[in-house]
């Protein structure tokens, strides 16, 4: 096409002239068995999108998404974590040299050197030749930049219990729940369990809500004297009596909070 | 019947050149998995497409129900998630969606990397495809904090004292995401809401108009 000087307009338009050309390409220039792509290729690609949509459903019927308590500034001792495709860079901010004086480095001087040669591969990587061995340094960067990622992310979510998370932090809408401090089961409570799971019951961050629990009084007694999960046994230090109280009260108060 | 509506109009708009610009093309025989099954790795970019629009299509619908307020936003979800019919599948496609994109643009943009088709003329349609992965992190990045749960708030947090770190225009760079210099709070919502639902997707649509027509344009790359 005419670039510039002496490019020609459909008469005095500015609408470029040029021969009528939609007619597309035709892929001579690879030999071998084309397809149309309107209307056969794009029944094979409906099939193949089909196919995965149905593992798509499979995987989100199988996963509720997750949902935790509702946000809570005052929550304490609360260890953040971002979606996993951040993990490598919140990885990454825990090293010594990307970390404290040298924050820039981490939080811009290596992920802006990896993302901007990604973004200005082709300008890099000038040679002619498309196959891998023949264009070895940015493969190989391609490799290594890999490999760190997977290795971060790695390192990030092996330290994190995630069962354990998703039980402390259930989402439970804040029950506006009467709870009768003259009962002799609070007292028991107040003395045994409060300072985990909090004086209103809705626990905290070392121990789960006891609103909303579907246990009966007996389950509730064990897990008092022998512990859960990461509740140690021989938190509860009283008597029978006291115990057979406690359990009456906390059901009582899940009994209110389902009316 | 459709015939003569057809050319109805296409005697009004000549719909025809449009029409073949589109669909009317031949698929190369070195990207079609019926001749070769290697050439599923041709598949990837078509299908973070399809993962882009189950995105677009669970998210309208959820914006039927959420309620971009730090009152009301986790109780929104909340009633989605355990009252309305399918609310749960929906929620868990636009979920799902959000990380399973990210796995199939890396893909893609594996395939491409390592067949070096971003070399000579592609250059431009490599950029643009960058600027999508971009956008996408940008999008998974706002979309965490909507359920405002104590995961996405003190998430946020750390993303947000991070951009603040930033030499010169960190401070402003947090004001600007999260509407205050030190709160977390219902301005952040909001803007991260915006963001999420208005900013981003007209930049992803944009930059998504132009990576195919930029394809259409220039065609496959050849077999290597």
């Amino acid at each position: 096409m005419k670039k510039g000087k002496g490019m020609k307009f459909v008469g005095d338009s500015r609408i470029v002239d040029r021969p009528k050309n939609t007619v597309p390409k035709d892929y001579s220039e690879y030999p071998g068995r084309t397809e149309a792509f309107w209307p056969n290729f794009l029944l094979k690609e409906w099939l193949a999108g089909s196919v995965f949509l149905v593992g798509f459903m499979i995987l989100t019927l199988a996963h509720p998404s997750p949902l935790e308590g509702m946000a809570d500034p005052t929550t304490p001792g609360y260890i953040p974590l971002p979606d996993w495709y951040f993990l490598f860079l919140y990885e990454l901010l825990k090293y010594e040299f990307a970390s404290g004086p040298y924050v820039i480095l981490g939080i811009i001087v290596i992920p802006g050197l990896a993302f901007g040669s990604l973004l200005l591969a082709p300008f890099l990587d000038k040679g002619p030749g498309r196959r891998p061995h023949q264009r070895p340094i940015a493969v190989t960067m391609m490799i290594l930049s890999l490999a760190a990622v997977c290795w971060l992310t790695y390192e990030s979510a092996s330290h994190v219990d995630w069962k354990a998370r998703a039980e402390a932090n259930k989402p439970i809408p804040k029950q506006d729940v009467e709870i009768d401090t003259s009962d002799p089961g609070y007292a028991v409570f107040k003395d045994n369990c409060m300072s985990c799971h909090g004086e209103d019951l809705s626990g905290g961050a070392a121990a789960p809500s006891l609103i909303g629990i579907d246990k009966t009084a007996d389950e509730i007694a064990d897990i008092a004297k022998n512990g859960t999960g990461s509740m140690p046994p021989g938190v509860f230090k009283g008597s029978d009596k006291e115990l057979d109280q406690l359990t009456k009260f906390i059901v009582s108060v899940n009994k209110e909070a389902k009316k | 019947m459709f015939q003569k509506l057809y050319d109805w109009i296409d005697e009004r708009i000549d719909i025809t050149p449009i029409w073949r610009d589109i669909a009317d093309h031949e698929v190369p025989e070195h990207v079609n998995p019926a001749h070769h099954f290697s050439a599923f790795v041709y598949c990837f970019g078509g299908l973070t497409f399809f993962v882009v629009v189950i995105q677009i299509l669970s998210g309208m619908f959820l914006t039927m129900y959420y309620v971009p307020d730090i009152e009301n936003a986790w109780k929104s979800v909340y009633y989605l998630q355990t009252q309305v019919a399918h609310g749960q599948i929906v929620r868990g496609m636009h979920h799902w969606g959000a990380s399973v994109v990210i796995v199939m643009l890396l893909l893609h943009t594996l395939r491409v990397f390592f067949q070096g088709a971003y070399k000579k003329p592609r250059e431009l349609n490599w950029i643009v495809g960058v600027l999508i992965f971009f956008i996408m992190i940008g999008l998974g990045f706002t979309g965490y904090l909507l359920p405002w749960d104590n995961k996405a708030y003190f998430a946020t947090e750390v993303g947000l004292n991070i951009a603040g770190q930033v030499p010169l225009i960190g401070d402003w760079l947090k004001v600007l995401l999260a509407g205050d210099a030190q709160i977390v709070g219902a301005q952040t919502l909001t803007r991260f809401f915006a963001i999420h639902v208005f900013f981003l997707p007209g930049a992803l649509f944009a930059l998504l108009a132009v990576h195919f027509i930029l394809i259409r344009r220039q065609g496959i790359s050849g077999p290597l």
